[in-house]
């Protein structure tokens, strides 16, 4: 059996799954019940001051059935007394001496910074968040993404932190920003032991169409909100990325956005984070879903031959190059698997209209037919097929050879002109402009009208 | 024992006569149309056969526009409501479904028509209106599924429109011959007035034409009139015995069925003659109104029947046995029918032949005869230069629909010799622009 336990700058926990600091870590119950369950560790829902909520909190983006594949909140951070809090992380910890309980926390001047670690750490706190990411409510207090937005404040107040902290310190960035790597190098200046991102993204996840305001609406009127669940984590993933691979930053990363199962999790894990942290998903669906991310991951590592978490941190990162490292030579070409094929013809509209012409139809068939020659390997079909593994994308150079455009810059290779013969796309077949028309109109007829040409219509026989 | 017990309220009747296809909540639509890929060129399109834009109307639904769905059906076929929870989509639009090559279960596409139109009917929306009056009037006969749906689409292009129907209600056999499970009366009879209000066709009702002294009013009084009269009574067999008490056509049955519910009476053992969908019907309904044992009697084998399979196997899930190869030859009693006596037959080179000797009783107490409708060529004849074809079918241009005496126009069951309500939907839509081109000319 692989082991899953981590240690992560410091601080250890039975498995790599915390939940993030935000609702299901609002209460020392919530917390126990999910230790109970099987979490590894809980990054305290944030500690502060003294706030105020409204009614109406969170609007969610579905996708035709499927719900909050998108969520945002508009919510600040803990509104319950710190002193319940405290009282209750000190409860937890004596329950559960071996799982992390992270205190988060944001405050703003340095002795409210000093006092609220001191007193964290006075509860039994394994650790401290410091939230630099709330992109709503809070920064306009000059705290939150407000602090995360500005290095030089956010490594001032890290270093405030470093004064006083006996516990692991990591801060938590906000997403909310072009270079996710900047606030992460001052952090690291500041002396953090380790970054979490990503937090919300500043978000409007809709619109009420009759009433004209956005989601979540609190009487008639709404804000922006932060951003999070599965449609987060490809923005997450890159930034986790960009964390990892920069040469300076070198800090543990706990990896945060869109992880809902073990899958998402290797996935970060892969790109540098060494633990993850889950909040909409546990919001969703509760804190069960922990033992299919656990087993899942066990079960994964397993496979691939992985001892410890360790093993796989950053696996997939000497994969992840600048485009202009990319293999030039390298060749795909679609290819439909005809006994898969049901004949959706998806495919074909999708390179008809979305791509490059590159798939016909054959009369007496549904199944199309790619025109190899214009076919540039772009992938679409593939990703539109409704089959599995239906349309394959095949290699199709000698893979012998290699040739990026950093080479062909350096060899002074590249095209420089249109007309030049280097460039791309030049032989490239494209239809006539104007033989596109006509060929959707009939699709505006109603019912039969669309049918009429060369349908003829046969009496149906009579019943016997 | 029986399958169902014999109902005796409207309730009782309502569970044995259970919808098939029960409207969808919002909920169940959302998630059925979230499983439709938007095919191109979409299969399903080519099997309806009013050529409804299937994909258009399921992403419709999908983006919570309801009433743009119900309009993309309507523009189509005006029987859209019913269709969705009459038409044989199995052998339809659903049995198109690319899903059925991936052995996954095809969209309900017939569930998703009625949703989107019982809504639109329900709010009374309104979708369509009644065209610039051009002055020209047509009259309609027959307000089944050809004749409102030609009157619909000829109010649309601006005609004044009476419609005569012999029957007290319109739709035809929607309301008089299709199954009660597959349809209510209410749900029939909300998309009629839903129709009528849109578009404001007249209707009289109780107003058979029978005569040519009527014909000929009718001649004088409108520039066209469209033949929507669909078939007749069921067809005589010609045995001995057959006026016996409790021996009853199919459609007769079916049509007291519809419209007396659980007073009508059914017999202990009912032997149905037939191999068609009308004798799977007849055969399913006298089981769910409590029959003991009802017994499908076909002359050819089981394979042979011209009933869709899933028709036959909806009989059988309710307690129908078949016997197969045998003929009918008496049907036996005194006064009221007692048996029906057989004789058994086999296919020889894809003819039936009766076996000399195997004759044999059935008993039963009541025998339903679903042989098929008569045509109606009886009144046919008295149009003039009217020409059928050699199964008494009305003779007419498969595009325009106009009969071989220019002035009237024919579609639906009298014309294609019985087939489905959308077929009768469909053709009436087309001929009514074929009138409307005979006389704009
Ligand atoms: C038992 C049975 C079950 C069926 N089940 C289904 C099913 O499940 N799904 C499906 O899609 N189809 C079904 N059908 C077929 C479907 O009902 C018909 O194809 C369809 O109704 C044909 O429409 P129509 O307008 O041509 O004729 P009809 O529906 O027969 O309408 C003709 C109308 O004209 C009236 N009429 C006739 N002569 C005159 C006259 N001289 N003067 C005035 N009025 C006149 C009649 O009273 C009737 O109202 C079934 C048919 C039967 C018999
Ligand atoms: C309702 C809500 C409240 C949150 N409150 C906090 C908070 O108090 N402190 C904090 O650091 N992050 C907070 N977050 C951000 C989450 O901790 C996490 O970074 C983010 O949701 C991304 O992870 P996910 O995709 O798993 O949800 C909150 C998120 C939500 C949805
Ligand atoms: S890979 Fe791209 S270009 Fe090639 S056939 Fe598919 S969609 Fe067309
Ligand atoms: S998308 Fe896939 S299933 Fe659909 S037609 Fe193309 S190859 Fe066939
Ligand atoms: S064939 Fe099926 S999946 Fe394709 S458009 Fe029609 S209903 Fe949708």
């Amino acid at each position: 059996m692989p082991d899953l336990s981590i240690n992560f700058a410091g601080i250890k926990s039975p498995n790599p799954f915390w939940l993030a600091s935000a609702p299901p870590t609002n209460s020392g119950y919530q917390v126990m019940k999910a230790f109970d369950a099987g979490w590894g560790g809980a990054v305290w829902k944030t500690l502060g001051v003294p706030v105020v909520n409204v009614s109406s909190r969170y609007g969610g983006v579905n996708y035709r059935d499927k719900r909050l594949v998108g969520f945002n909140n508009i919510e600040l951070i803990s509104d319950r007394p710190l002193s319940h809090n405290l009282r209750e992380i000190e409860e937890v910890k004596k329950r559960f001496p071996n799982h992390a309980v992270i205190a988060s926390l944001m405050v703003q001047s340095r002795q409210e910074w000093h006092d609220i670690v001191r007193q964290s750490q006075d509860a039994g706190a394994d650790g401290f968040e410091l939230n630099f990411g709330c992109p709503h409510g809070m920064c306009e207090r000059g705290m939150g993404s407000a602090v995360g937005q500005e290095p030089k404040v956010l490594q001032m107040i890290v270093e405030w932190v470093m004064e006083v902290a006996q516990k692991p310190v990591i801060v938590k960035l906000t997403p909310n920003i072009s270079d996710i790597t900047e606030p992460a190098m001052a952090a690291r200046r500041g002396g953090a032991d380790a970054i979490s991102l990503i937090n919300t993204i500043q978000s409007i996840v809709g619109v009420d169409l009759d009433k004209f305001a956005p989601y979540p609406i609190v009487d008639g009127k709404g804000t922006n909100g932060g951003y999070c669940g599965p449609a987060v984590k490809p923005i997450a993933l890159n930034m986790v990325k960009n964390c990892a691979q920069h040469p300076d930053i070198k800090l543990p990363i706990s990896g945060i956005g869109g992880i809902e199962n073990w899958r998402d999790a290797v996935e970060h894990i892969l790109l540098g984070a060494s633990s993850v942290q889950v909040c909409t998903a546990a919001m969703h669906f509760g804190f069960g879903i922990i033992r299919e991310m656990t087993s899942g991951l066990e079960q994964y590592m397993v496979e691939k031959g992985f001892n410890t978490i360790n093993d796989m941190v950053g696996k997939a990162l000497p994969n992840v190059l600048h485009w202009e490292d990319l293999n030039m030579k390298y060749k795909v070409t679609a290819n439909i698997n005809e006994d898969k094929c049901i004949g959706c013809q998806l495919c074909y509209t999708a390179c008809e209209d979305g791509a490059h012409q590159a798939i016909k139809l054959n009369a007496g068939t549904r199944v199309p037919e790619i025109i190899e020659e214009n076919c540039v390997g772009c992938n679409l079909c593939s990703l539109v097929c409704p089959v599995e593994q239906c349309i394959t994308m095949e290699q199709t150079d000698s893979g012998t050879q290699h040739l990026t455009w950093k080479e062909r810059t350096e060899a002074g290779d590249i095209p420089t002109k249109f007309e030049d013969e280097k460039a791309g796309g030049r032989h490239h077949w494209v239809p006539e402009p104007a033989a596109a028309l006509g060929k959707e109109r009939h699709k505006t007829l109603p019912g039969k009208a669309r049918l009429y040409s060369g349908e003829t219509q046969v009496p149906a026989q009579a019943e016997a | 024992m029986a399958e169902f017990s014999t109902p005796t309220t409207e309730q009782q009747f309502a569970e044995n006569f259970a919808q098939l296809k029960p409207v969808m909540n919002r909920t169940e639509a959302l998630y059925e149309s979230s499983r439709c890929l938007f095919c191109f060129d979409a299969p399903c399109i080519k099997a309806c056969p009013s050529g409804i834009d299937i994909p258009q109307f399921i992403r419709q639904i999908n983006s919570g526009n309801d009433t743009g769905a119900a309009r993309t059906i309507y523009e189509a076929n005006y029987f859209g409501n019913a269709c969705g929870k009459v038409c044989p989509t199995e052998v339809l639009c659903e049995g198109a479904c690319v899903y059925n090559l991936q052995e996954v279960k095809p969209i309900e596409i017939g569930r998703l028509q009625s949703y989107a139109t019982t809504k639109a009917i329900n709010s009374g929306k309104h979708l369509f209106g009644s065209g610039a009056d051009n002055g020209k009037k047509v009259a309609v006969i027959g307000a089944g599924p050809a004749g409102i749906s030609a009157a619909c689409e000829l109010r649309a292009l601006g005609y004044g429109v009476d419609v005569f129907e012999a029957k007290a209600q319109p739709s035809g056999l929607t309301v008089y011959g299709v199954a009660p499970y597959k349809i209510t009366n209410e749900e029939t009879l909300a998309e009629m007035a839903y129709l009528q209000a849109q578009f404001g066709y007249n209707v009289h009702f109780n107003s058979a034409i029978s005569s040519r002294a009527e014909l000929k009013k009718l001649e004088e009084k409108y520039d066209a009139i469209f033949l929507g009269i669909g078939l007749g009574k069921t067809n005589e067999l010609g045995l001995p015995g057959e006026d016996k008490i409790n021996c009853t056509g199919a459609v007769e049955f079916i049509a007291e069925l519809r419209q007396h519910h659980h007073e009508v009476a059914v017999g202990r053992k009912v032997i149905v003659l037939g191999g068609g969908n009308t004798a799977m019907d007849a055969a399913s309904e006298s089981s769910r109104l409590g029959a003991e044992t009802v017994l499908l009697a076909y002359r050819r084998a089981k394979e042979e029947m011209g009933a869709y399979e899933f028709e036959y196997d909806l009989a059988k899930g309710v307690g129908v046995r078949g016997l197969f190869n045998v003929a009918p030859v008496e049907i036996t009693g005194n006064g009221y029918v007692a048996g029906v006596k057989f004789i058994r037959t086999e296919t020889k080179d894809g003819k039936v032949q009766e076996i000399a000797g195997s004759e044999f009783v059935e008993p039963c107490d009541m025998v339903i005869k679903a042989t098929g409708q008569a045509k109606q060529t009886e009144f046919l004849s008295l149009i003039p230069g009217l020409k059928l074809d050699g199964k008494g079918r009305i003779l007419a241009n498969a595009h325009t629909g106009q009969t071989s005496n220019p002035k009237y126009f024919a579609s639906g069951d009298a014309w294609n010799g019985g087939a489905e309500v959308v077929n009768a939907a469909a053709e009436a839509k087309l001929t009514a622009r074929g009138i409307h081109a005979y006389l704009s000319k």
